[in-house]
């Protein structure tokens, strides 16, 4: 089966005043029609890029300076305006973590869902219009027939994510690539938006990138996940052997400050230090400053090993299970 | 259990327009005319009793719109209740001469969630530490660096950055100068209103870490409140479940996360996203809140509670007691 979406050793990087940032620098990975890749980093990791290339809507000063995304075969890199913008918003779509980035706050829900609706299909502004009442139906937006002469301020901010979501949905992506959509909204809106786009992936065969900092979502929700970190993937695997048996030091130190890992009232294990600049980046292994198992090895760049089958780290200690 | 530090009893606040002249004029126009327009306003707080004992961490659980941060606003003092008392050491602060109010004031400090927004940019983080215990005279001119700097390290800030300004530091850092600015006027209580859900986890840790030792080294007692049920399961000794401006659900964090008893609690912790779970079904409450505007009438669950009966749509349930040291307001407990 060819993969929906493979991307090969992507480098984006931003040419500031300040020097290069090399916000995805190396990161390859691959995923299937209907399947789940969570793509897991904190703020700097550069997960967002990673999503922002694919949609090739990096702006100036960035630039996908290397390597190739492949769309169902096809290197969309090398696109041209024109034929990108008949795929973007038509088979890859992307949700933002806030919705007014994809709403205009000054038209009318259905005056933007009808253009977006018309500018992939050959189809009258009724037949238009109905595609999008059954999509907002779809994402559970009670009477959808008067909600879509409402602006985007007449709705809240589940609401308003919601018609977001059914705006990528209209054409039944492809690809869909929703950018931490839920982290600002409460868990039960949350659960809302999860079980839609679940049934989106089963339904239409969608493949799913879920960027998020957040563990415990992607660990319902994932088949695959891809760890981040300083613009690299470090950590690559199926959901269950990425938090259970996780090879990289960052990764287990993420799995281990998520309070509900910890007992109740004792110290969470914490990551010692902070993300460090991408500008100011130590050579060798981004994480060694802050990492227990560093040494003199780490002063080197390490390359994507496979120290057990189907998991693969970017690491010189990987931590293969001591206690089996 | 001691005795508590701070108490609420009865206390309710409502948001409504302020009308000048002219709009009042309008409307007293619109009622003769017989078309008053509707009711605007808005019942954050509805009667709420709360007491939190001296050293306690109690978590306050609710989602966007329930008045959580209402609560931790009247009880840090910068928001005056429109009904019922606040009461600090059994002493009501509206009643106490100014100078003690203050003192009481002063004991308790506030945490916010957004570390971009609560920091005075134009303040170096000298001043915006130690602005308060000076002008509060805690401690005096020619001891000021030293203090200074103590409060810094105690926050696990860098004394050397006293002279920088807030945007150079990162969110967890900026956050950890909202702490030290808030334990500088040397507090016993702290309200902690969505205090990390801004950071990264890895840097959550740190903060949540910080707040569990400032509790052991200087006796503090927290409010904490949040959306995010794992953290406040952690740090919690207590757990106050809030639905549309009323707690419909108290009771010791152990028995909340294993026995729920309110339908809203129960749906609230089926939906939190737990790490052990792989790849599974979500679902979700039907419907959303209903707007603070117009709450249902009864109990304000029904329209989305799977076991609503008649009576709920009428009868607004009291909160009781189900178990030693449970509360919950549901009337599904009077069948039992």
């Amino acid at each position: 089966m060819t993969a929906t979406l493979e991307v090969r050793n992507l480098r984006t990087h931003f040419f500031t005043r300040a020097g290069v940032v090399k916000a995805v620098d190396d990161v390859s990975f691959s995923i299937a029609g209907g399947q789940v890749l969570g793509l897991v980093g904190e703020s700097g990791s550069g997960k967002s890029v990673t999503g922002f290339s694919v949609m090739g809507l990096v702006d100036p000063p960035g630039h996908v300076v290397e390597g190739a995304i492949l769309y169902q075969g096809r290197d969309i890199t090398r696109l041209s305006e024109r034929d990108m913008r008949a795929l973007r918003g038509n088979r890859i779509a992307m949700i933002f973590q806030d919705p007014m980035m994809t709403l205009n706050p000054v038209l009318r829900i259905d005056t933007q869902m009808i253009e977006a609706v018309q500018a992939h299909a050959k189809v009258s502004r009724a037949q238009a219009r109905s595609r999008a009442r059954d999509a907002l139906g779809q994402v559970g937006i009670p009477s959808p027939d008067e909600r879509l002469a409402a602006y985007p301020h007449q709705f809240s901010g589940g609401m308003r994510q919601r018609v977001a979501i059914a705006i990528a949905l209209l054409h039944h992506p492809d690809l869909l690539i929703a950018d931490e959509p839920t982290t600002a909204l409460d868990v039960t809106i949350q659960a809302q938006i999860l079980s839609e786009v679940q049934k989106l992936a089963v339904t239409y065969g969608t493949a799913l990138i879920w960027i998020t900092h957040d563990l415990s979502v992607i660990a319902g929700l994932a088949d695959e996940i891809a760890v981040m970190y300083a613009g690299r993937i470090v950590e690559t695997g199926s959901a269950a052997r990425v938090l259970d048996t996780p090879l990289h030091p960052y990764t287990q130190g993420l799995i281990g400050s998520v309070p509900s890992r910890n007992r109740r009232g004792e110290k969470l294990r914490q990551i010692p230090g902070m993300t460090p600049s991408l500008l100011r980046l130590p050579p060798g292994c981004a994480f060694r400053t802050r990492c227990p198992h560093a040494d003199a090895a780490c002063e080197q760049e390490p390359e994507p090993s496979q120290p057990v089958p189907g998991q693969t780290t970017r690491c010189f200690h990987p931590l293969i299970a001591v206690s089996a | 259990m001691s005795a508590p530090i701070i108490e609420l009893r009865g206390i309710s606040k409502r948001f409504g327009p302020s009308y000048d002249a002219a709009a009042r004029l309008g409307r007293s126009i619109a009622r003769r005319l017989g078309t008053e327009q509707k009711n605007e306003i808005v019942q954050a707080v509805d009667r709420v009793d709360l007491s939190v004992a001296s050293g306690e961490v109690v978590g306050l659980v609710g989602e966007s719109g329930c008045g959580k941060s209402t609560i931790g606003r009247m009880v840090a003092g910068i928001m005056p209740p429109s009904e019922g008392s606040v009461l600090y050491k059994g002493q009501d602060i509206a009643t106490l001469p100014p100078d003690r109010a203050r003192d009481a004031k002063l004991k308790v400090q506030m945490i916010f969630q957004d570390p971009y927004a609560s920091l005075n940019p134009r303040l170096r983080v000298e001043d915006i530490v130690g602005e308060a215990p000076l002008v509060h005279g805690l401690v005096k001119r020619a001891d000021f660096a030293t203090y200074l700097d103590a409060q810094l390290r105690r926050a696990g800030l860098d004394p050397a950055y006293r002279r920088r300004y807030p945007h150079q530091f990162s969110g967890g850092q900026r956050q950890r100068i909202g702490i030290a600015r808030a334990l500088a006027v040397q507090p016993e209580f702290l309200v902690c209103d969505e205090a990390v859900a801004a950071l990264d986890v890895s840097i959550q840790a740190q903060i949540l870490n910080l707040f569990m030792d400032l509790r052991r080294e200087l006796d503090l007692t927290y409010l904490f409140i949040s959306h995010d049920l794992g953290v406040v399961e952690h740090l919690s000794d207590r757990v106050l479940i809030m639905y549309l401006g009323r707690i419909v659900e108290s009771a010791a964090t152990e028995e909340v996360f294993s026995r729920p008893n309110h339908p809203y609690t129960q749906a609230l912790l089926a939906e939190v996203p737990r790490i052990e779970a792989r790849k599974r079904r979500f679902t979700a409450i039907t419907g959303e809140i209903p707007s603070p505007l117009a709450p249902p009438s009864g109990c304000h669950f029904h329209p989305r509670c799977p076991h609503a009966m008649p009576r709920c749509v009428q009868e607004e349930p009291q909160l009781r007691d189900i178990a030693p040291g449970h509360r919950s307001a549901c009337h599904l407990n009077d069948r039992l």
